[in-house]
């Protein structure tokens, strides 16, 4: 199914920004997510926002090129789940856009509405080394959260880069809750949603008569009953993740993925077969709830063993601390999974799940986003040393940055530190 | 007689025995003297043999760091710590080549067994939100000791950690310290001898939950930072006057006043027996704090979450309160906003306290990483903490907190063999707990399956731990 969207979505590369002088960013190792491994010395050229070159560090470079020396070179990392630049506070109602409690519509909320690229969490990410987030709606009114949108982490008003890039639902426990109280309520909607758009003309040709959405609802999750749009479906338990798999087998146009899946391991194979992506929280290795009394530390690596396409990210806060999935990936190594599949958690699996070409990648002809590290990625002592989004340097500043270098010192002898900016 | 002082004293708790029997040998209880430990610990130190490891880096956990260095465990103590100790006869040999070895892990904020897992509505039992003041609940009466949580922790390196109650309240209730061994009981786990605590909590929890919280509010009251303020000044007038009617009937002149749960913490704060951990996030509301407690003649122990204490970390020096902070949550709640990643090494840089908490059940199993950003982050920014030192932050500060420090936190001669072996270095995300040691018995082997503990709640269930 990931395939499918591959190609079908190659229309996404329109040109970047054209003004991105030419770099080559050595690193002593540069992983670069292909066939061509992880390069000792080597170096990524880029040029015009593409990834011009990547190969040992005697690579020809054009004249003129910035140079930047790194420990690590990776591609700019992607965070497949998150509510980055929907809520600038999570806390302070007026400030946080992820869901709407109280709202008439569901699934046609569009999350990219919302979506802040000033949001202070923007720039905190970004020095982290994520360059491309995946933003999901939060589903506060019923099971059908909305659509949500996929952007860079530039801050630049035109980040988003595709709205309504998939439609996210919820099941399992959390779904049973908002459908009314148990999960036959919450398959009864979904069913009775996926009716009223396939009966779309005949339903709502002069009103709504939908059995379960509205108009404008049913018209939003359309392209997700049609196949066209991926579905992100949240599910914890084993047999929430079979009940989708369930689901997948008797609509077998549908294109789907999974967030959650903590029991995931335990439906690995079949996971696997129907070519399901996964996004998993590694960290999550507690009976947290009922849904999760199969939850182990070793869940990524089994379902990447088992040949599952996985993704990590943090879901414990997936608002502000998003970018921790490079720290749980590393967990995830810590527990038997493989490097590689570790760092394709964070770069090529959510390019591929979400169909972002030329992205999770660094190749000839791929989007220059770059990362220069100060020590490997995965690691939480490592930090990135420059970000580079199309080719474009990225600022390295963030509101926390300013604080800090506000109170390096606490001197306030000659002036009060409010003068200090 | 003071046998309570004696009991709850921080420091110089070395006759506990005398402790478990209240009353005994003082002739006879005043009858306003209340038990000094109605629920008192049953925990004893399981088998351990005599254990030389060696070849490791060590890191003593108070600024000192050996390589290719010694530890030498005996009755479950430390007995040595060196460059070029020898096995005695007979003593088991581990050869850690490679490995590190630490002092095992205190989390100083941690709600394990009062919000267990699973998080169902049924388990809430972290918070005594039935008013603004609780200081006469004590969380150990919800600690449900079936936690998994608790051997996650232990997974994690953690031999030691203060379950504290929730920051619903002004005053929330007791903490007590636990020794991170599985029991059939909280009296099991909990650390013999260690002083209570009590929880305070400062700015957005309380206001919100009393003065706009759940339509009907409880008390009313706080609806402001002032409400709060006004609250806890209300409850130390009660405390301080309380407080002298004890000490007059003590002194032989008057009556004891009638037993009040919440006025009896509150006093045993101002006789200094119960130390004060408070949830406070703004600078601003940590110096209105320092100044309190001078009002009233107690002193704060730690700032937990502190998330700007690197806006006060010369002030918080001076008055010589402890923060126990993340690594980096931050922007949650408005006061959590101004959260750096660089506030541990900032305040550290200060001369201040520094302590690595958690708060958490998933951020409890790897503080030694939480601990690994602060000080990266510190690095980059020109405080190079040395590794040995910033280890303080996870182990003999956060004992510090807790008045046990001279029993545990460190690998010094003498102390609990609270230790753990990692498998390189803690500060890296790869390396793991390996061995946990605590009192000098193995209570987790991550290569034997069989020194893995399984909580009732796990047993029969599609996962039996984290690892089946």
């Amino acid at each position: 199914m990931i395939r499918r969207i591959l190609l079908s979505l190659t229309i996404l590369t329109a040109a970047p920004a054209a003004l991105a002088e030419p770099v080559a960013v050595y690193g002593k190792s540069v992983w670069t997510g292909t066939s061509q491994g992880t390069i000792t010395d080597g170096v990524v050229v880029i040029d015009n926002g593409r990834v011009v070159s990547v190969g040992p560090a005697s690579t020809p470079v054009p004249a003129g090129a910035k140079e930047v020396r790194a420990e690590w070179v990776t591609p700019g990392l992607i965070s497949a789940f998150s509510r980055t630049g929907i809520a600038e506070v999570s806390g302070v109602d007026d400030t946080n856009d992820a869901g709407a409690g109280g709202s008439h519509f569901s699934a046609a909320l569009d999350a990219a509405d919302g979506f802040n690229p000033d949001a202070t969490a923007i720039g905190v990410t970004r020095l982290a080394g994520f360059t491309r987030l995946a933003v999901a709606p939060q589903a506060r009114a019923t099971l059908f959260g909305g659509q949500g949108f996929l952007a860079n982490t530039s801050g630049d008003a035109d980040s988003v880069f595709r709205d309504r890039a998939f439609a996210f639902i919820v099941l399992g426990e959390n779904g049973a809750s908002l459908a009314g109280g148990s999960r036959p309520a919450s398959w009864t909607t979904l069913r009775g949603a996926f009716d009223d758009v396939r009966f779309f003309g005949a339903r709502y040709m002069s009103h709504n008569e939908g059995n379960v959405l509205t108009r404008m609802d049913a018209q939003a999750l359309m392209p997700a009953v049609k196949g066209d749009q991926l579905i992100l479906f949240q599910a914890r338990r084993a047999s929430d993740l079979n009940a989708v798999m369930d689901f997948a087998e008797a609509n077998p146009s549908l294109r789907i993925a999974i967030v959650g899946a903590d029991e995931g391991w335990r439906v690995a194979d079949r996971l696997a077969l129907l070519d399901i992506p996964v996004m998993v929280d590694s960290f999550s290795n507690l009976p947290a709830s009922f849904s999760q009394l199969a939850a182990t530390g070793e869940n990524a690596k089994r379902l990447a063993e088992a040949g599952v396409t996985v993704s990590i990210v943090n879901l414990d806060n997936d608002d502000h601390l998003a970018h921790l999935a490079s720290q749980i990936a590393g967990n995830a190594v810590a527990n038997g999974m493989a490097f590689d599949d570790a760092m394709r958690a964070l770069t090529t699996a959510p390019a591929e799940i979400y169909g972002m070409t030329g992205l999770g990648v660094l190749a000839p002809g791929a989007r220059a986003d770059v990362v220069a590290w100060d020590g490997d990625p995965l690691e939480v002592t490592s930090a990135p040393t420059a970000v580079y989004i199309d080719g474009e340097a990225q600022s390295m500043v963030s509101r926390q940055t300013e604080l800090r270098d506000r109170y390096r010192t606490l001197d306030e002898s000659q002036r009060p530190l409010a003068y200090k900016h | 007689m003071r046998l309570r002082n004696l009991c709850l004293a921080a420091a110089a708790v070395l006759a506990l025995a005398a402790c478990d029997a209240p009353g005994k040998g003082s002739g006879k209880t005043p009858a306003f003297e209340p038990p000094a430990d109605p629920f008192p610990s049953t925990y004893k130190a399981y088998p351990s043999g005599t254990l030389l490891i060696s070849n490791a880096t060590v890191l003593d956990g108070i600024g000192g760091r050996i390589e290719n260095g010694s530890v030498l465990i005996q009755d479950g103590k430390i007995a040595a710590v060196g460059a070029d100790l020898k096995a005695p006869e007979g003593a088991a040999t581990l050869d850690a080549r490679g490995k590190w070895v630490t002092p095992g892990i205190i989390d100083n904020h941690s709600h394990l067994g009062a919000y267990p897992s699973p998080g169902v509505d049924s388990h809430g039992d972290g918070n005594e939100i039935s008013g603004p003041v609780t200081a006469e609940v004590w969380v150990e009466h919800s600690v449900w000791p079936q936690d998994a949580g608790f051997t996650r922790a232990l997974a994690g390196g953690i031999t030691s950690l203060q379950i504290l109650p929730g920051s619903a309240n002004l005053f929330g209730g007791r903490g007590v310290t636990l020794k991170n061994v599985p029991a059939r009981t909280m009296q099991g786990m909990k650390f013999p001898g260690a002083p209570y605590t009590l929880k305070m909590a400062c700015g957005e929890n309380p206001k919100r939950v009393y003065g706009y919280g759940r339509g009907s509010t409880p008390g009313g009251a706080p609806y402001s930072r002032m409400g709060n303020v006004a609250g806890y000044r209300d409850a130390w007038i009660k405390a301080t006057d309380y407080k002298k009617q004890l000490d007059k009937a003590k002194a032989g002149n008057g009556e004891p006043p009638k037993r009040d749960l919440e006025l009896e913490t509150l006093a045993g704060v101002l006789n200094g027996e119960i130390l004060v951990h408070m949830h406070c996030y703004r600078a601003d509301e940590m110096a209105v704090i320092m100044d309190l407690s001078k009002e009233f003649g107690y002193k704060v122990t730690a700032f937990h979450h502190a998330v700007e204490a690197y806006k006060i970390a010369d002030k918080l020096a001076e008055y010589g309160a402890c923060s126990s902070m993340w690594a980096d949550w931050w922007g949650f709640k408005m006061e959590a906003y101004d959260g750096i990643a660089e506030n541990i090494p900032l305040v550290h840089n200060a001369g201040a306290c520094a302590i690595v908490h958690s708060d958490s059940d998933v951020g409890i199993q790897h503080l030694n990483q939480e601990a690994a950003k602060a000080w990266s982050d510190g690095k980059r920014i020109g405080i190079d903490v040395p590794m040995e030192e910033a280890w303080e932050w996870l182990s003999i500060n956060p004992a510090k907190t807790l008045g046990i420090d001279d029993r545990t936190g460190s690998l010094e001669p003498g102390k609990m063999a609270d230790v753990v072996v990692w498998s390189g270095n803690p500060f890296s995300t790869y390396s793991k707990a390996e061995k946990v040691y605590i009192d000098g018995a193995l209570m987790f082997d991550r290569d034997d399956p069989a020194n893995n503990p399984v909580m009732d709640f796990e047993l029969g269930q599609p996962g039996e731990g984290d690892r089946k």
